[in-house]
């Protein structure tokens, strides 16, 4: 972004502060003004994020643009040149004080009982500006306390000063108005629509920015008064896009997450999963001590027992071992488990559970940052899953670009996005056409439809992308697996067609997984070393891991924190082998599907429990900082590599997290600049320097499957509220998730002939299940869609990767 | 009784007072509202005329007429069509959601004649250059949303509003609104936040002064339907011919709406500037004098908003430029009398309480503030009031409208008059209109209140 470059060009608007000259940034806000000059001014529905409207009057002050002084609203006044303000005067004091007056008279004053109370602008602002006592001696107005406007945040109106923070954020921000203001006059109050909760994905900031206790979110309602919480700045791990948080506790147990404002990711907003999921975290379910299978149950171990037996799993022969995981740890566990498998010759190693795209699209394709994709004039391509439902928090800067910014958005995915509606052009290849549609588009050939895509529609997405060779448009490609029922490899095809279309497009990998740049960065994937060096000898990816372990070919099966039963799309694929290892090593923070079937269950501490370092989507490297102490016996992963290694007979020389980062820095080039103990203080995180030069090996093109025309090619993608490690461990998150439905289009519904919701049995080769169905206008004929790790229905059992595309049968 | 003009019959309210009529020419035909009276009348003979004419030459004319709004600020309405920049699209709205308290003449104008309306709303279309015009009609006004639905329907088919009118390159839409009944829609910047799909609040101006940020963020011309109805005849006879009417600085005629204590209350079109308050109130022509030979008490200029009068401003001249110096305003035009019956705490809480219940709650001095001082008001009235709530009611009354308030004076009591406009810390005047009832009772019949406030009796020795 050129803002600085901007502001610098010109020389400033000069006015008078209280008698003072200063200077004001050109189109600068009054209030902003006398901030940056070390005047506050108190106000209550001003917010920099959002549109200001004037409304509170907290914010008068004494302005004289040379018609006389008048009180006028700060935060609605751009500062014009010689504006003489007066912020101490009489006029000015009375006024603020006024406000707080009127404010006051109706407020319940249940501050001793209030989760915003001691951090509250109404009782600061009533303090410092306020008359101090009231003359009020009427009845307050009275509503019906808190109540429910979703599963997770809570209304009490008579707290709620109607700042319409909360409102515009839902409608501006978010894009779902599902709040606002009903009644009028006194009684106006902020309400949902009738039958229509909040349930918005971002419901929780609207908690975060209420200027009073009137919004509280169910899971910190009544756990601690703010002047007991500490805080310390973190990551959100939920996501790969690495939004800034403060982690606060009380007691040693967190109890609540803010979003912090970093210009670079996410504005401050966080997403409802990464402001609650650390619920999961204090949850009881949290593994505490090293476990080893005996018979049916778990036997609680010694640590030195567990290393050494895991120890044992590891040396059985370098390629009979296979490693699956390790998104979850930070980027120095990460470094040091890498370490440890590579000392031990194990390159069946792959942090991409199956689910992603190939290692090589993240880490060869030229990168760039969010604010470069969302700068105005610029041109999305949106070749990943919805990002409301993967990646929330980019959605909301992609909903911004599209709104505000006049950025162009062009999505090519099997169904429709939450971005659909701001896309300037929309297409939907069919489930394994993708390849096809890119290299038409690459062709220029729009004669036919390709895909059941039209040659019309892709002449304008061709013309559109390509526009950043033609008019030097800055295109950016959002790359990431929007179906878990089809082959990887059409993305890959995809992405080489793209890039003879737009040579000089950048790309921004839509991963799921926290930290999985980290993990592909630091060499858990079977292709490259740390810092994205090609190796010579590559390893299996997971699919093949878990062939061979299916034909006899590997014997230990190490999880870091991954849970393939659960996430890996051929669910009978991932059974098998675990059927035919000897040994399952589980490195994890709970029992999930998977490390409850290992031998060996090693107690990691997880978020929130230990320091290191996140690296997000684009590269940028922020702070993961321990709050609380990790629970019973859980131990940093870290530790838990180096101890293996030493077991081993391998010393590897970490005894520090300082001597992890200085080994790490000296021996990766991209982190040599790195200062770590900066990483906490500085704003938006540094981007690591990942200039490489070489150029992805696309290989051969994967074949176009022919269209079985009895039956509906499968898309299967994710709903944020899934069934998730972190989401099914939180108490209140835990209840979100949706049962699994059958979507087709409006045409296909009616083919069936069913009723809304009728429950119809789907069949996949020989695999069978039931399922409701409905009818979606946003899915092209001849495709069905149904969510991953949704209850009532295991999907994954149906998807049979050896199939490029999976097609499914429907009948009553 | 003999007199020389009446009631009309059809056109309940209008009081056809045999003056000069620019406005109300057709109310005594009981057609009025239709098609064929316009044409047989002189209809669309101004649109004609206009439209042989250029865009700037019409404006023009309506700058030289000083055509003063007659929504209530009173600004001339050439001189606001003059500051719309070079901006297409732009916008015409047309204010027809008329609630101001004792205002009822546009209700009268859409009703009894829409041909009018509609012919002006083309004529401003026309001298402003634009062609989508906005009629946004109140919410309770279901005649005139029919009338005018039909009229236009007429227009329509008749080739006097849409494309190429009168057989020219011009083309024009007039689109008809109907408001959801909000009095806050009145304000003109509310008024285009509901006219988009919005709830109806105020925008802060500025930024969103709408002839630079209107509809749509576009530059868009608000006017009331008095105003626009003036321009068929101005067009016809020429400003020359309409300064003839009314006095120098507001020529023409102002309908006015007089209501209360009167013996004929009613619509009355009167020139401006020429007839005083006591002419209006006493005059044969006009209310024919305070019911049942009462003493007059305090009488409201201009809408429930505006600062009471009493009988030393009843020879002030019913215009503009004379009542704003005299601490009040002519606003929209609605006069309310009281007599020497009226209790004055009553008045004033009924006039309150309608601000109370009509704030859109968007401001917190006003949200908050007007139904503080309702509750006050009310519980004076139910005998509980306290020695220190009239003084709470004109504090209250600072932290909506800071400053000295706008009142009328008094020679009894050696008081001068206070001018308008008052000051606020409001968005729009809406809360402030509350201030107006209670500071110019307080001031004037402060007796009156602390008649009803009950001696504090302070026990003693309860021990």
């Amino acid at each position: 972004m050129s803002t600085t470059e901007s502001t610098e060009a010109v020389t400033g608007v000069p006015f008078f502060l209280n008698g003072q000259a200063l200077s004001a940034n050109d189109g600068e806000l009054l209030i902003d003004a006398c901030e940056r000059n070390g005047v506050h001014i108190p106000r209550f529905c001003y917010h920099e994020r959002l549109t200001p409207v004037g409304m509170c009057r907290m914010c008068l002050v004494e302005v004289d643009t040379g018609r006389g002084a008048a009180l006028q609203p700060s935060c609605m006044l751009p500062v014009t040149p010689e504006m003489k303000v007066n912020t101490e005067t009489e006029a000015t004091k009375r006024a603020q004080s006024g406000i707080l007056e009127l404010f006051l008279i109706n407020h319940p004053l249940d501050c001793p009982v209030c989760d915003k109370g001691g951090e509250c602008p109404l009782q600061d602002n009533a303090y410092a500006f306020g008359p101090g006592e009231t003359r009020f001696v009427e009845e307050k107005r009275h509503y019906e306390k808190p109540i429910p406007i979703s599963d997770l945040v809570n209304l009490d109106r008579e707290r709620c000063i109607l700042c319409d923070r909360c409102t515009r954020f839902s409608k501006e921000v978010a894009g779902d108005p599902l709040i606002h203001f009903i009644d009028r006059g006194n009684e106006t109050q902020v309400n949902t629509f009738p039958d229509h909760p909040f349930s918005s994905y971002f419901s929780g900031n609207t908690v975060q920015i209420c200027p009073v206790g009137a919004l509280t979110a169910t899971p910190y309602r009544f756990k601690a008064r703010p002047w007991d919480l500490t805080a310390t700045e973190s990551t959100a791990t939920v996501d790969s896009t690495g939004a800034r948080i403060a982690l606060q506790s009380s007691r040693d147990e967190m109890v609540r997450v803010l979003g912090v404002d970093s210009e670079a990711v996410n504005w401050g907003w966080l997403s409802d999963k990464e402001r609650f999921s650390y619920e999961a975290a204090n949850s009881d379910a949290r593994l505490t001590e090293p476990l080893a299978k005996a018979g049916s149950s778990f036997d609680s171990i010694r640590w030195n027992n567990a290393i050494g037996q895991t120890a044992k799993a590891l040396s059985i022969g370098s390629d009979r071992v296979g490693v699956l995981g390790g998104a979850r740890l930070s980027v120095e566990a990460q470094y040091v488990w890498s370490k440890l498998l590579q000392g031990s010759g194990i390159s069946n190693v792959d942090a991409n559970i199956g689910d992603g795209i190939a290692a090589d699209l993240v880490l060869g394709l030229p990168k760039t940052t969010i604010a470069e994709a969302v700068a105005p004039g610029s041109i999305i391509v949106l070749m990943a899953p919805d990002p409301k439902e993967e990646l929330p928090t980019l959605f909301l800067r992609l909903r911004h670009a599209a709104v505000e910014s006049g950025v162009t958005i062009v999505e090519i995915t099997p169904t429709a996005t939450s971005l659909t509606t701001h896309a300037s052009l929309s297409i939907h290849p069919a489930p394994g056409s993708l390849g096809a549609v890119t290299e038409a588009m690459a062709n220029q050939l729009f004669g036919t439809s390709v895909g059941g895509v039209d040659g019309s529609d892709l002449e304008a997405v061709a013309a559109t992308i390509a526009k950043g060779s033609t008019d030097g448009s800055n295109v950016t490609v959002i790359v990431g697996r929007s179906n878990l029922a089809e082959s990887a490899d059409f993305v890959s095809d995809a992405v080489q067609s793209l890039l003879r279309l737009a040579p000089e497009a950048k790309f921004l990998p839509a991963l799921r997984r926290g930290n999985l740049m980290g993990a592909l960065e630091m060499g858990l994937t079977p292709e490259f070393g740390p810092g994205g060096n090609p190796s010579d000898e590559p390893g299996l990816d997971t699919e093949a891991i878990l062939r061979a372990a299916v034909n006899g070919k590997i014997d230990t099966l190490l999880l870091l924190g991954a849970d393939p039963i659960a996430d890996f799309p051929d669910r009978n694929l991932v059974t098998s082998a675990f059927n035919e290892v000897n040994t399952v090593v589980a490195v994890d923070t709970f029992l999930t599907d998977s490390s409850a079937r290992a031998d060996l269950v090693l107690p990691a501490a997880g978020f929130g429990e230990v320091d290191g370092s996140f690296l997000n989507l684009e590269g940028r490297l922020s702070p993961l900082q321990a709050k609380v102490t990790a629970k019973g016996q859980a131990r940093d992963d870290w530790m838990i590599a180096a101890e293996i290694a030493e077991s081993l007979g391998m010393d590897l020389g970490f005894t520090t997290l300082d001597e992890v980062r200085s080994d790490l820095s000296a021996s990766i080039p991209s982190f040599g600049a790195v200062d770590w103990d900066a990483l906490g203080r500085s704003d938006d995180g540094p981007l690591l320097d990942q200039g490489r030069t070489w150029s992805v090996d696309f290989g051969s093109r994967t074949e176009v499957p022919a269209v079985d025309g009895y039956g509906l090619a499968l898309a299967v993608d994710r709903k944020l509220w899934d069934q998730g490690t972190m989401i099914h461990n939180s108490a209140t998150l835990a209840e979100l998730p949706e049962q699994a439905q059958l979507s087709v289009s409006a045409i296909d519904f009616e083919k069936l002939g069913v009723r809304d919701g009728e429950v119809v049995t789907i069949e996949s080769g020989s695999i069978r299940a039931d399922v409701g169905v409905v009818a979606d206008t946003g899915l092209p004929r001849g495709t069905a869609r149904i969510h991953f790790r949704l209850p009532g229905l295991d999907i994954g059992e149906l998807i049979d990767c050896e199939q490029s595309v999976t097609t499914i049968r429907v009948a009553r | 009784m003999v007199s020389t003009n009446e009631y009309v019959p059809h056109a309940a309210g209008y009081v056809d007072n045999k003056g000069p009529k620019i406005v109300t020419s057709r109310f005594p035909h009981e057609d009025s509202h239709t098609l064929v009276r316009a044409l047989a009348t002189g209809g669309y003979d101004g649109l004609k005329d206009a439209i042989r004419r250029t865009p700037a030459d019409v404006a023009g004319e309506v700058k030289n007429a000083v055509l003063l709004g007659r929504g209530g600020a009173g600004f001339p309405a050439g001189i606001k069509w003059g500051f719309m920049p070079p901006v297409w699209p732009r916008y015409l709205v047309v204010n027809g959601d008329e609630s101001e308290p004792g205002t009822y003449k546009d209700r009268l104008l859409m009703e009894r004649d829409p041909h009018q309306l509609i012919e002006g709303c083309v004529i401003a279309c026309y001298a402003l250059g634009l062609n989508q015009c906005f009629l946004y009609v109140r919410g309770e006004m279901a005649v005139a949303q029919e009338r005018i639905a039909q009229a236009l329907n007429d227009a329509y088919a008749a080739g006097y509003v849409g494309k190429n009118i009168l057989g020219t390159d011009v083309s024009i839409d007039v689109v008809l609104h109907w408001g959801a009944g909000a009095y806050i829609v009145g304000e003109e910047t509310a008024l285009i936040e509901s006219l988009e799909g919005n709830r109806g609040m105020p925008r802060l101006k500025p930024p969103f002064f709408p002839a630079a940020k209107g509809l749509y963020m576009k530059p868009t011309i608000v006017n009331n339907v008095e105003t626009l109805a003036n321009l068929p005849w101005l067009m016809v006879n020429g400003a020359d011919k309409f300064k003839t009417y009314g006095s120098e600085k507001s020529p023409g005629t102002r309908m006015l709406a007089i209501s209360g204590h009167v013996n004929r209350p009613g619509v009355y079109e009167v020139e401006q500037g020429v007839v005083t308050f006591r002419d209006l109130f006493y005059g044969e022509q006009y209310c024919q004098g305070i019911k049942d030979g009462n003493e007059l008490k305090a009488f409201v200029p201009g809408g429930g908003s505006a600062p009471w009068f009493f009988e030393d401003q009843l020879d002030v001249p019913i215009e503009a430029s004379e009542v704003g110096p005299q601490g009040s305003m002519l606003g929209s035009g609605a006069i309310m009398v009281m007599d020497e019956t009226t209790d004055i705490v009553k008045a004033c809480l009924r006039l309150v309480r309608f601000y109370a219940r009509e704030s859109c709650g968007k401001c917190t001095p006003c949200r908050e503030g007007t139904a503080w001082e309702e509750k006050v008001l009310q519980r004076i009235l139910d005998g509980h009031g306290r020695p220190e709530d009239l003084d709470l009611l004109l504090e209250i009354g600072q932290s909506i409208s800071p400053g000295v308030y706008p009142v009328a004076g008094f020679k009894g009591e050696d008081l001068d008059p206070v001018p308008f406009p008052p000051k606020q810390t409001t968005i729009c005047p809406l809360g402030p209109s509350s201030v107006a009832p209670i500071t110019s009772a307080v001031r004037r019949f402060r007796s009156e209140f602390e008649a009803l406030i009950p001696e504090t009796v302070v026990l003693e020795n309860l021990s």
